[in-house]
């Protein structure tokens, strides 16, 4: 017998030949869909949720002061080389910005100052920016290895809860794109229980609003 | 050596003690604060055992579900009897790339399969890449703690071990950003260059195919990103019926286990992805023992677990012993529960009394575990099934017991021998009983019995 087989087998046996039947899930829980993306109070409790993460945040009043406000960005973390998600497309003051493509190596996104990208949605009760590896979001590889992330969000992206958000993402997940759930910058605990912001993803993460 | 012996020995350490103390107090208070912020947090409990009780009912569907679903999206699937035949797999595909060094996230299931020991037996060297996998790795220890496995270390002895090892030569401060950053510097030079890198899986929906990561560090993004292969090994009772199921998960295990509001990365892929990832995925369905777990219709609920460490920091037992006591990949009370069923009651047996049953870890389970209902089984179970070296002590002291209970006057002759001191309620001075009789506050014998008393009254 093959192991595959073999341990299907060994399943079905110890399920009986008479198994129980399968539980339905209670989900009493709060569902998707109860509160409306948006609202001025999810953006508030969005950004309070990502700054106690150690992740800056950045409000911005409308779409023509976005350029400035990333300009203050770069400026403020010296990142003069930057690499966008394709349709991340604004433009930065003082910054050079060039487009991603799946040629560059990890070194090339290595040598790079910065990534900026926009993201899929976020969530407002967890400080959660979700990426999906379309357009906006970017491939994995450039919200990783650069020590910097930018992520621009516009307020009509951000859900409530996580069950708004997996609800939303259900196409792209059936699709089978890959999620990336960033909350806060990468950090560790591992000494001493003691947190250390910065571990191997960018140790800088500033969340844009705009 | 067994869990008494075990214990005995790491209570002797009063630096892992400290260590300990101050790690379980911390976590359990941020835990307690992020839990109490949900007003639905007993419904998502509710709703994630159901879960996991559903996928262990309707196992062999949601494997096949989820094999299908990888292999639709360009994944290879491979089956794993045992530990063994999970690291020939992994082995087989690291010589296909001519690999002789792999990156490693860290991952309970390669851990229990040993596949690092493995790997160098056939000459390839597998690099942790999580801070604390790397210290363990590094000074050639074990891991003490599910999410903090360094835990007993102190930043004094992890100074003197990056000095020694990963620092090249430099002289090193205390202070853990730095330490973190010597660290970082170490493992990005892998991460840029190591075409195979091995991951375990926090989940596996069967209805997309997405395998799940969960972690902090960002070494969980890099091995499952960079490399151009990527293998992970997955138990089989780590699948989830549908995507939806992800919407309770992702709460209640981040702030169970780091007592966050969400850790900072969790990365789901799907096979794989065009210009974006690894081109090659093989994922290992595991095996070694979760069936015969799932055969006990008690003890499998412990195959729920979804490894989040709660139950570990809230454990009277564990918090004073540390990890090492349980001699296991899996510690602390789901490890007593673990650790033998994985084993089919040929290790571990000690570890069911390895535990007050005061039922705390129980309160916290996201998945609601009974674990105290599931030791006091095993405990019955190794009495009645050990295969030597069993507590042969419980099953001598019951049957003598049994035997006393057995009629009325047997029963008050036993009573009145206990009061002059002997017999089978009283000392019992040596062998297996003393041993039983050692670890328990027995009452005092009263003076009288309420038998005796009733019957001078009549």
């Amino acid at each position: 017998m093959s192991a595959r087989e073999e341990v299907m087998a060994a399943v079905k046996s110890a399920l009986g030949p008479d198994p129980q039947p399968a539980p339905e899930v209670p989900r009493g829980y709060r569902a998707a869909g109860l509160v409306p993306a948006g609202s001025p109070e999810l953006v508030e409790l969005f950004c309070e949720r990502v700054a106690d993460y150690k992740a800056e945040v950045h409000r911005v009043s409308g779409a023509d002061d976005l350029p400035a406000a990333l300009a203050d960005v770069c400026a403020a973390r010296r990142s003069s080389q930057v690499l966008r998600a394709p349709a991340a497309d604004w433009d930065i003051d003082g910054a050079e910005v060039r487009l991603d493509s799946p040629h560059l190596s990890p070194q090339d996104l290595d040598s790079v100052d910065a990534a900026l990208t926009g993201c899929a949605l976020a969530i407002a009760e967890t400080g959660t920016i979700v990426l999906d590896g379309g357009p906006l979001s970017g491939r994995r590889a450039l919200t990783l290895v650069p020590d910097h992330h930018i992520c621009v969000v516009r307020p009509d992206q951000v859900v409530a809860n996580v069950p708004d958000a997996i609800d939303q993402l259900a196409d792209a997940a059936r699709a089978g794109r890959p999620l990336t759930f960033v909350s806060g910058p990468s950090a560790t605990s591992d000494i001493e229980l003691q947190r250390v912001e910065g571990v191997h993803g960018p140790r800088m993460l500033d969340v844009v609003i705009a | 050596m067994g869990f008494p012996a075990a214990a005995r020995e790491a209570l002797q350490d009063t630096q892992l003690r400290h260590n300990l103390r101050h790690a379980t107090t911390a976590i359990r208070a941020k835990r307690n604060a992020v839990v109490s912020e949900l007003p639905d947090w007993e419904e998502l409990r509710e709703a994630g055992a159901a879960i996991k009780d559903r996928a262990l009912a309707t196992l062999p569907d949601q494997l096949e579900r989820l094999e299908a679903a990888v292999q639709r999206a360009g994944g290879i699937v491979h089956w794993a009897r045992d530990a063994d035949e999970a690291n020939a797999i992994v082995a087989g595909i690291a010589r296909d790339h001519n690999a002789r060094e792999l990156i490693k996230v860290k991952s309970l299931a390669t851990d229990e399969i040993k596949l690092n020991e493995a790997m160098a037996s056939e000459g390839i060297s597998a690099i942790e890449t999580d801070l604390a996998e790397l210290i363990v790795q590094l000074s050639d220890d074990s891991q003490s703690h599910i999410l903090v496995p360094a835990i007993h270390k102190n930043r004094e002895e992890i100074r003197e071990l990056f000095e020694r090892t990963i620092a090249d030569g430099g002289e090193l401060g205390t202070d853990p950003e730095a330490l973190t950053e010597v660290a970082r510097r170490h493992l990005r030079a892998k991460f840029l260059s190591t075409p195979v890198a091995v991951s375990g899986a926090n989940f596996g929906v069967a209805e997309t195919g997405a395998v799940c990561v969960v972690e902090s560090e960002g070494n969980g993004r890099f091995c499952t990103t960079l490399p151009e292969v990527l293998v992970t090994v997955m138990g089989i009772e780590k699948v989830v019926p549908e995507w939806r199921d992800m919407e309770v998960m992702l709460q209640l295990l981040p702030r169970s286990s780091t007592g966050e509001r969400m850790n900072p990365y969790t990365s789901f892929w799907t096979g794989v992805t065009e210009d974006d990832g690894p081109r090659e995925f093989h994922l290992v369905l595991l095996d070694n023992g979760r069936t015969s777990v799932l055969a006990d219709e008690t003890g499998r609920q412990a195959l729920r677990c979804i490894r989040c460490s709660a139950c570990l920091n809230v454990c009277p037992v564990y918090s004073r012993t540390g990890g090492h006591a349980y001699e296991s990949v899996y510690p602390g009370p789901i490890g007593a529960i673990l650790t033998p069923q994985l084993h089919d009651l040929r290790e571990g047996t000690t570890l069911p009394w390895a535990s007050s049953l005061c039922g705390a870890c129980y309160e916290v389970c996201p998945v609601k575990i009974d674990i105290p209902s599931v030791l006091v089984h095993l405990r019955g179970r190794v009495v009645r099934e050990a295969k030597g070296g069993g507590p042969g002590a419980e099953r001598a002291t019951m049957k003598l017991v049994a035997q006393a209970f057995a009629t009325r006057r047997r029963y008050e002759a036993a009573q009145r021998l206990s009061r002059l001191g002997s017999g089978p309620l009283a000392r019992m001075p040596f062998g297996p009983l003393a041993l039983w009789r050692g670890a328990r506050e027995l009452p005092e014998v009263p003076k009288q019995s309420f038998r005796d008393w009733w019957r001078e009254r009549s």
